[in-house]
């Protein structure tokens, strides 16, 4: 007998076995009782079929899986091995993947219908604070899980500027982003002594505070009802009306189309600029900086490197970004309230830096596509939905724990550029 | 007269740190010359680290004042300055006794990163570098090229490309070192950096301390518990035992000082017998106190 668990097929037997009877207590409890309003009260009903279904499913799974995927030198194994691409291929197509998501980005409105495009505002929208987050997270490693309050208070910037000064959107646009700056600085000085778990509960607590403080200042921001009627962009002067606008202007039939698809370049191009400015940062010294404070910032310090000012214009400037996003989106709606800058917004635009990869700008955009279009894509699933994206995310965190790209490019090389494997590179203390 | 009297860089008077009822540098004076090696020795636990941290900022040394006079003239009390600028103007630079490099960037970045106060100037606060100015991309083929030269120095040129934490311990060593010397430091503070050397590594480490001394006029302050490499080079030797300096003088005369000896390098027999005498008599002191 003891020779028998000592083959293959016996440990494998023994691993299922144990399996079914952990799946047999669990299962018995949370599913094998259930509770049922009758005349009388609650009876309780089992659903004993269900349980032996369960318990055998994971019995047979466990014992595949285990004779089959776990365990090296089989057939199975080894096919499953040669599927996999190499790590050289991983990385050429890595190389394509970004033009070819650009390419789409901008030929899109060509052949996509409105659904489709608005679909993409929507996505590009949350690359946007995805790479402004990442800034902050990804580089500087800086936990924040209050960025929706820099969102919010863009889009209430643009709102307000608007409704009480009557200023247009493009004279908004960096005034939305200044003030993001700047409160991403006023919050930045007292936090940033803090570290680590302390950093995240202070941020998450600012990120709330704007949202009370906006739902509460009735007066001034209209409180839950929010704020509505905020003008729309122009291009550049040409408003997109059925009369004397865009249409008229170029000659043109009417379509209420063409708005959608200016504000999809449009968010298009911020978005860009964020990218071009962040790529760009990361190879300068403050960038540096950045990365260098997020692997050691006792390190840093004795490098003469100023830690503070340093976090701070990671904090501001992701800030900005955020801003940025923030007075687009107030445009593309028409109507803003403390509503849409909850902490959930902070928490999925958190989860796309974490699962596309700590400071990679590829994998933002993937995970953004994931997360944004496939929650979409399958909104006909209903409930389901939410248990297939806890699923993705369990898969991706065993797989590839450390988010979709992992790998670092380095800022500056002497003879030949080698990207840095993600196992090496801190995710920073705070 | 010795250098650390008449020119020195660095002038310890009356340190001391306590940590709650702890005292773990207890009035402390002893110079730094500068242009020398200098080293500061003693047992585990003698305070030799906590020193290093209150010069170099990271703490802030209860009594005592700690003056950094510089090759231009300028004098800093490092006692009341945050340690980052300690570094940036005192030019004060250091080593850790647990190495701390970059580790997920490569070594060219570990040196670049370095050379980061001059390259934040020169980029105009990054806004020029943003857009690629001239003088900005002078100052960064400057700062590559005097990484590169580092590199050479260290012998790691080859794996300018890798990252840090690929490296193996001896390299990762000199590379903090060289790291340190791209901050252009006028006083180099290094918290044991042989420990974990073999003998080769240790006389290579020898002739870049030299070096370091010798062209790039740096002066040199070390904690060190290889006593055969303190003896060889060092030009003034400072020991310390239970946070109070025990000895204090060039490298022959420390070795021959009674004290050190005793409390160190270790005793012959008899004396062994003296020494344990008074330590009963001193515990038993402590006990009736």
């Amino acid at each position: 007998m003891s020779d028998f668990l000592q083959t293959r097929v016996g440990a494998a037997l023994k691993d299922a076995a144990l399996a079914a009877v952990i799946t047999l207590l669990l299962a018995s409890i949370m599913v094998g009782l259930r509770t049922k309003t009758e005349q009388g009260g609650l009876v309780i009903v089992g659903q004993w079929g269900l349980v032996a279904w369960m318990v055998g499913v994971v019995f047979v799974g466990r014992l595949a899986m285990s004779l089959l995927i776990w365990r090296g030198n089989n057939p199975v194994a080894n096919a499953m091995n040669a599927m996999l691409p190499k790590q050289d291929t991983v990385s050429k197509i890595g190389k394509l993947v970004g033009p070819l998501l650009l390419l789409f980005a901008v030929t899109l409105p060509f052949y996509g219908n409105r659904y489709v495009i608005d679909m993409g505002i929507l996505v590009l929208t949350y690359i946007m604070l995805g790479w402004g987050l990442n800034i902050v997270v990804g580089l500087a490693g800086l936990l924040d899980l209050g960025y929706v309050a820099f969102y919010a208070v863009g889009a209430y910037s643009y709102a307000l500027f608007a409704q009480y000064f009557d200023l247009s959107f493009w004279v908004c646009l960096p005034l939305a982003g200044i003030l993001a700056a700047f409160w991403g600085m006023i919050l930045g000085f007292p936090v940033l002594r803090l570290r680590g778990d302390y950093l995240a509960i202070v941020t998450l607590a600012f990120g709330e505070i704007i949202r009370v403080v906006l739902l509460n200042w009735y007066e001034f921001t209209g409180g839950p009802d929010g704020i509505s009627r905020i003008p729309r962009p122009s291009f550049f002067g040409l408003e997109f009306t059925r009369k004397n606008g865009f249409a008229d202007f170029f000659g043109l039939d009417y379509s209420s189309m063409h708005r959608i698809i200016f504000l999809f370049y449009l968010i298009l191009i911020l978005a860009l600029i964020t990218n071009f400015v962040t790529m760009r940062l990361r190879k300068l010294p403050i960038g540096r900086a950045w990365e260098a404070l997020r692997e050691d910032e006792i390190a840093c310090r004795s490098l003469g490197i100023n830690t503070t000012n340093t976090k701070l214009t990671a904090f501001a400037l992701g800030a900005m970004f955020g801003g940025f996003a923030g007075a687009f989106f107030a445009t593309r709606q028409g109507f803003i309230s403390p509503e849409s800058f909850t902490f959930m917004e902070s928490a999925i635009i958190l989860a796309i830096v974490v699962l596309g990869g700590l400071g990679s700008q590829l994998g933002v955009v993937i995970a953004s596509l994931v997360m944004i279009g496939g929650f979409e894509v399958f909104r006909d699933l209903e409930d389901l939905r939410m248990l297939v994206f806890g699923l993705l995310m369990v898969g991706i965190m065993i797989w590839k724990p450390r988010g979709i790209v992992s790998s670092r490019a380095p800022s500056v090389f002497l003879k030949e550029k080698k990207s840095v494997s993600g196992d090496l590179v801190a995710e920073g203390e705070g | 007269m010795t250098t650390w009297q008449d020119n020195p860089i660095l002038t310890v008077e009356h340190l001391t740190m306590r940590f709650g009822g702890l005292v773990a540098v207890d009035d402390l004076s002893f110079e730094v010359g500068r242009g020398d090696i200098t080293a500061l020795i003693g047992p585990n636990g003698a305070g030799k680290t906590t020193v290093f941290n209150c010069v170099t900022g990271f703490y802030k040394p209860t009594e005592g004042r700690i003056t950094m006079k510089r090759e231009n003239g300028q004098e800093f009390l490092l006692e009341r300055i945050p340690d980052f600028e300690i570094a940036h103007h005192a030019r004060v630079a250091r080593t850790f006794q647990n190495i701390r490099l970059f580790g997920g960037m490569t070594v060219l970045e570990n040196l670049m990163i370095a050379q980061h106060n001059k390259l934040m100037k020169d980029s105009v606060f990054s806004i020029g570098g943003i857009f690629g100015i001239k003088s900005f991309r002078k100052s960064e083929n400057a700062s590559v090229k005097k990484a590169t030269e580092w590199l050479e120095r260290i012998n790691l040129i080859d794996r300018a490309d890798d990252p840090a934490a690929d490296l193996p311990y001896g390299d990762q060593r000199r590379l903090e070192i060289a790291r340190a010397m791209c901050t252009n430091p006028e006083l180099l503070c290094l918290d044991e950096p042989a420990a974990g050397l073999n003998p080769r590594e240790t006389s290579e480490l020898n002739g870049l301390l030299h070096s370091i001394r010798d062209i790039d006029k740096t002066a040199v302050l070390l904690i060190e518990h290889d006593m055969s490499m303190v003896m060889e080079i060092s030009d003034h030797v400072v020991v310390l035992d239970y946070g109070v300096k025990i000895s204090d003088g060039d490298a022959d005369f420390v070795q021959n000082d009674p004290r050190v000896i005793a409390a160190y390098l270790g005793v012959d027999d008899d004396e062994v017998e003296v020494a344990e005498a008074e330590a009963k008599v001193g515990q038993k002191e402590g006990a009736t106190s």
